[in-house]
């Protein structure tokens, strides 16, 4: 026996309105694909370009608390949000991020991430130099491949010296996408 | 990990997906269809706010299965009591409903408290017991009369 659809989801939507959860998520579906998103009381905490949550969940339950459940509701702002970017109707986001564990210097450079506007691009050099330390490109690059909200923060934008891509933790053909998406040539 | 042996504790999506089907056909068979659903959704709201403070992943279907024992309860004891009736005060001297079992219960072991609400509560022989602790009957019987001796210790203890 299975549960039916209808009293799963009203449970799911009790659990994500009580405020008991410590993280809600959902499968996202977008052009590149499905997405998982993950919220808490806070604000938005991941998005994942695996969207298989068996690999997330575990990850989710270190980051937050062991009540993470699937609820669409969770993520709804999120969702709204990212259909208007894929859509051509947002550039900004206006989402506010749970970002808990990060470190200073980590939040540091997501911060100036966040500063890099739509369609155009820095490189890891230049973010590093924003963040106060000039010389951590390297370190920058690092932090950009862990982005825990990426699209949201703009980890696309950011390329090499060259202008060459570089890399992305969604992989390179999604990077190009966004870029191109935001209109911008390379 | 040195919680592995111990059982970590699951997330919780993976403990709802695994318990749910069980859940309702234990709630459907206790409070019948109608008073399924709203059951059901209230075992799982109270097992979501105890979860954070479970301590480790062990004997989460017993654990479930309890709760959702207490939830058939009260659910017995709702639609009993009609507008106009006396306040349940009055029948405190009566012999414990299995209502009351199962804050009696409250400071046993998951497993023996399972055992015990699922014994004296509903009834069930120890066969039916062990097959929702997922134990044997010998070790449902086990649970159970250490649960009822600790209970009488606990009794003993109280002023």
């Amino acid at each position: 026996m299975t549960v039916p659809t209808d009293l799963d989801r009203r449970f799911r939507e009790s659990a994500a309105r009580s405020g008991l959860l410590d993280a809600g998520f959902d499968v996202v579906e977008t052009p590149l694909g499905e997405l998982l998103v993950a919220a808490t009381e806070r604000g938005l905490l991941r998005i994942s370009f695996d969207p298989e949550p068996e690999a997330e969940l575990e990850h989710l339950m270190r980051i937050a608390g062991p009540r993470v459940l699937r609820a669409p509701g969770a993520v709804d702002a999120v969702r709204r949000e990212l259909d208007e970017y894929f859509d051509h109707r947002r550039q900004r986001f206006d989402l506010t991020l749970d970002l808990r564990g990060t470190t200073a210097f980590t939040q540091a450079v997501l911060d100036e991430l966040a500063r890099v506007p739509y369609g155009q691009t820095a490189t890891y050099a230049e973010l590093a130099a924003r963040s106060g330390r000039p010389k951590a490109a390297r370190a920058v690059g690092m932090v950009m491949n862990r982005n825990p909200v990426p699209i949201v923060l703009p980890c696309h934008r950011i390329v090499g010296s060259s202008g060459d891509l570089v890399g992305y933790g969604g992989g390179l053909e999604r990077k190009e996408a966004l870029l191109r998406l935001e209109g911008v040539t390379f | 990990m040195m919680n592995a042996v111990a059982g970590p504790i699951p997330p919780f999506e993976t403990f709802y997906e695994l318990h749910a089907p069980e859940v309702l056909r234990f709630l459907r068979g206790k409070v019948g269809r109608d008073r399924a659903d709203d059951a059901f959704q209230e075992t799982f709201l109270r097992a979501l706010k105890a979860y954070g403070r479970l301590r480790h992943g062990e004997h989460l279907r017993a654990w479930v299965l309890t709760i959702a024992t207490r939830v058939a309860v009260d659910t017995h004891r709702r639609t009993r009591e009609t507008p106009g009736e006396l306040p349940e005060t009055e029948h405190v001297d009566a012999t414990p409903a299995y209502a009351d079992l199962g804050e009696l219960t409250d400071g046993l072991p998951a497993k023996e408290r399972a055992a015990v609400v699922l014994r004296y509560g509903y009834d069930l022989d120890y066969r039916q017991i062990a097959a929702a602790l997922g134990s044997s009957p010998d070790a449902a019987r086990q649970a159970a009369s250490s649960g009822v001796r600790r209970l009488r210790a606990e009794r003993r203890r109280q002023p």
